[in-house]
């Protein structure tokens, strides 16, 4: 099937605000006889389900945290993007879109990525109002920092937390409207179902973490604000309970599943140091502000870093991407972090790092200016790592970060099943093959702030939506369903904690899934995850019980979902024969190393339609079209 | 580098009505640069493997933002080093040998859940009866329409930055929340965003707090010490004159 992503036609500045206009509205007083449930409460959700709570419509929130405060956008620590142009440097609408556009190696929609860059700027007014925090420079007015793939300054910031007063922007905004009753909230609460009658959702089944009781909640659309899937790689820079559950649930029950290998692997993360550990942990990627990245000119150097002159430096990005520098876009960071370490010219215990070195920075500008603006991160490094940054370079290593694949959107934020939107992280749409750095930010707040308050009412206003209660068959048939799941696991009673699964499984997917990627490796790790998913059913342990807190039993049934989908994100890989931005395939890059597209034969959106466990997934295709940008090969020298 | 073996003595309590107790644990091959959340880990793989229902702790991002964990270590929110989260406190801390307890906040508005897994919905409460500035999507002026300055600024961020994991709360012998309400009182009424609801926030929060069962203050600086974002309890000066002055303007 051709898919239409539903772009309006006409001139890309208007797009938007035409769009608005002829969409149909839901008036005021017959907002509150529309339900709408959004599963989620990062920056996505509780910025939808604050807005159109405002807006007067009942939402229902869901939360699998025990607060909605928590949710992993809180982490997001370097900033968020703005075309505001307040350093008259030259920033604009269309050059946020142009970088975006180009950052995500010419893999996502124009119209999206316009429509993100002109919306920005109102996210950026929304948070002041809120009360968020930002830097400000001495005159009282707000400040900005740069990050990677741009050579403006328009990164906003909150020290290094920026998504935490974002999040915390975000969650006071939906507290208001759960104290004013137009949200309720849910929280200790996993979806694992949607529910889907007469092809539109219609509700979800949740499990209650706490009693374990399976719940069904009923509604007139389902938003979908539930992150990435980086997990499926079991170490990653993601929260513990970031999973690709609820997603996965929408594609079996027919969502289509967009770009699922775009992974980003971000360059800049503390590196690994045992098979016990649980996560990594990311070092902000405007410490390549003033860090700068080296590695030794000759392989096997053993000595520490002071003791390494200049000369015998490599600064290896600096001397391949002179204009762009150590800012470069962060595939192409990571890509040349694993190339030098290949070469042998890894430092630190393992070989499997580099040096982000502030030394000269430090000298330049003095270590207070140095605390002020990474502070908290240096902090982190040093409590994590027990060596202190300022005295001596971080060794930094690529770790899987963030998604840009999701369930497939059109223009509206619907899945290609009416009524299910995907919001934020969850879904495809702006980001193509590499989002830059403080875009997920803006994009998780653009489209729960001021792009679903307008789709979603065109949708209710354009549709028929009868009468449905959870007693509905759909209802009865998506809970026993759940439930028995969750008897299976119980039942396979084998002798291997999922975890210890879950490990091999992000294994083979690190080495054969992740930063290069070629054909026989993606066959042989298509082979593995088949049988590794064969060995959970036969033998993985689920102890303790079903009605109460068991928190083996969620992350069993995570785990079990990372199988199934771990297959579908491969094979997406393997089909786009072509590189592009985060997705290397060793088969196609240019002389130089970089990734090389195949624009006559890849210039589209993979939308995959699932068909079965273990069944060939069914291929659609949306075909991308660039009438604003010329596709050119990316260059950051 | 050199492993150890801890002993540990953990609180299992299997619902919010059951009684609990404290049962001990050997765990071994523990690394130095493990997190005290990666022993409990490796600990609930063997428990696991034996069967055993693993012990419930709460954890997310486990590089101290979040605020999902919080176990009392030796008696102490968070454990031994300053300014950390559970997730955070490295085991490079501890030596071979080491005893260690380990149990939930204890707090009235705090139930246990399970183990060490408690019930913090009270703060979300205290939220919800007034901390934020009622400002709908659409509708804010130019983001430097209003001026800041950078102390002031930085002033509401120190604030800002509770990451509302209720330490202070167990830490406190009265169970007393106000580090954690005075820190959004004064991120707040810092800014000039907030001060249009300056009082009737304090007041509607503060009244919250009473209501959820947490108790008054007495100046003990516990909430302070543990505090893994170094919140200082001059914010709970700034909430009682915040409250007083709200109380006496409505007269």
């Amino acid at each position: 099937m051709i898919l239409d992503g539903k772009v309006p036609s006409g001139p890309l500045e208007s797009k938007w605000d035409r769009h608005k206009f002829t969409m149909k509205l839901v008036n005021p007083a017959n907002r509150r006889k529309h339900t709408v449930i959004v599963v989620g409460t990062g920056l996505a959700g509780a910025s939808a389900a604050a807005s159109l709570g405002e807006l007067g419509y009942n939402v229902l929130s869901f939360t699998i945290l025990d607060s909605p405060r928590r949710s992993h956008s809180i982490a997001a620590q370097g900033g968020i993007n703005a075309a505001k142009n307040y350093k008259n440097d030259g920033d604009s609408t269309f050059r946020l879109f142009y970088d975006t556009i180009k950052g995500g190696d010419f893999r996502s929609r124009e119209g999206n990525v316009y429509r993100l860059a002109q919306v920005s700027v109102n996210i950026i007014d929304q948070c002041v109002a809120q009360g968020v925090p930002f830097a400000r420079e001495y005159g009282g007015l707000l400040d900005n920092r740069s990050f990677g793939g741009a050579q403006v300054s328009r990164t906003f910031y909150a020290r290094g937390q920026t998504g935490q007063q974002l999040l915390l922007g975000a969650y006071s905004a939906l507290m208001r409207q759960v104290n004013g009753g137009q949200v309720k909230l849910f929280a200790r609460r996993e979806m694992l179902d949607v529910v889907v009658i007469n092809g539109q959702a219609r509700g979800i089944v949740t499990r209650n973490l706490v009693t374990g009781e399976i719940e069904r909640y009923a509604a007139d659309a389902v938003l979908l604000c539930t992150g990435g899937y980086g997990n499926v790689y079991f170490l990653s820079t993601n929260a513990g309970n970031c999973n690709v559950t609820a997603a996965w649930r929408c594609a079996k029950r027919g969502a289509f599943f967009g770009n699922p290998s775009y992974v980003q692997i971000h360059p800049t993360c503390i590196p690994v140091t045992g098979d016990y550990q649980a996560k990594l942990t990311l070092m902000s990627e405007s410490l390549r502000n003033d860090g700068r990245v080296w590695v030794p000119k000759k392989a096997g150097d053993k000595r520490p870093p002071d003791q390494i002159p200049p000369d015998e430096r490599d600064y290896f990005l600096e001397r391949k991407y002179p204009s762009f520098g150590n800012l470069v876009p962060r595939d192409v960071a990571s890509r040349n972090a694993k190339v030098v370490c290949d070469e042998g010219r890894g430092v630190g215990a393992t070989g499997l790092a580099v040096y982000l070195d502030f030394a000269e920075a430090i000298e330049r500008l003095g270590e207070n200016v140095i605390r002020e603006r990474y502070g908290n991160l240096f902090d982190m490094y040093d409590k994590i790592t027990g060596e202190n940054p300022y005295r001596q370079p971080m060794r930094i290593y690529p770790a899987v970060h963030y998604v840009m694949g999701g369930l497939w959107v059109d223009y509206n934020l619907m899945t290609n099943i009416p009524g299910l939107f995907a919001l934020g992280e969850a879904n495809f749409s702006d980001h193509g093959a590499n989002r830059l750095g403080a875009s997920a930010l803006m994009q998780g707040l653009a489209d729960g702030y001021f792009v679903i308050p307008y789709t979603l009412a065109n949708y209710i206003a354009s549709s028929k939506l009868e009468s449905v209660t959870t007693d509905h068959d759909g209802f009865k048939e998506a809970a026993s369903s759940v439930q028995e799941r969750i008897d299976r696991l119980f039942a396979v009673n084998g002798s291997k904690p999922a975890t210890v699964l879950h490990r091999r499984l992000g294994k083979v997917m690190w080495d054969k899934v992740g930063m290069a990627r070629r054909e026989a490796g993606l066959k042989e790790a298509l082979q593995e995850v088949r049988t590794l998913r064969e060995e959970f059913w036969a033998d993985v342990k689920v102890p303790g019980e079903k009605n109460n807190l068991n928190k083996e039993l969620e992350l069993s049934l995570r785990i079990a979902d990372y199988m199934e989908f771990a297959e579908l994100l491969t094979l997406d890989a393997l089909h786009r024969s072509e590189s592009c931005g985060c997705h290397f395939r060793e088969e196609s890059q240019t002389e130089e190393g970089e990734a090389k597209r195949d624009d006559a034969n890849f210039a589209y959106a993979a939308a995959w339609e699932f068909k079965g466990v273990g069944k060939e997934p069914e291929l659609h295709k949306e075909p991308l079209k660039f009438e604003n940008v010329e596709l050119t090969q990316r260059s950051y020298k | 580098m050199e492993q150890m073996t801890l002993k540990l003595s953990v609180w299992r309590q299997p619902h919010r009505n059951a009684p609990g107790k404290m049962v001990d644990y050997t765990v071994k091959n523990v690394s130095p640069d493990m997190s005290f959340l990666e022993v409990l880990d490796i600990l609930n793989e063997d428990l696991v493997r034996q069967g055993e229902d693993p012990i419930a702790f709460d954890y997310d991002c486990r590089e101290g933002i979040c605020g999902s964990c919080g176990v009392v270590v030796n008696g102490v929110a968070h454990g031994p080093q300053p300014a950390t989260t559970a997730c955070t406190l490295f085991m490079r801390h501890f030596k071979d040998g080491d005893a260690l307890t380990v149990e939930p906040w204890r707090a009235r508005a705090f139930p246990v859940i399970k183990d060490l897994v408690v019930d913090r919905s009270a703060f979300d409460r205290i939220v919800a009866a007034g901390g934020y500035i009622s400002v709908n999507t659409g509708s804010a002026p130019e983001a430097n329409e209003i001026p800041v300055p950078k102390d002031v600024a930085d002033d509401a961020m120190d604030a800002a930055t509770c990451i509302g994991c209720g330490a202070c709360v167990a830490a406190c012998k009265n169970a007393s929340a106000m580090l954690f309400v005075g820190a959004k009182v004064a991120h707040l009424t810092l800014l000039p965003q907030g001060q249009v609801e300056r009082e009737r926030r304090v007041i509607a929060m503060v009244e919250q707090m009473e209501k959820e069962g947490f108790g008054a203050c007495s100046n003990e600086g516990e909430c302070q010490a543990v505090c893994p974002k170094e919140i200082s309890v001059a914010r709970i000066s700034r909430l009682n004159w915040e409250y007083t002055r709200a109380l006496l303007k409505r007269l």
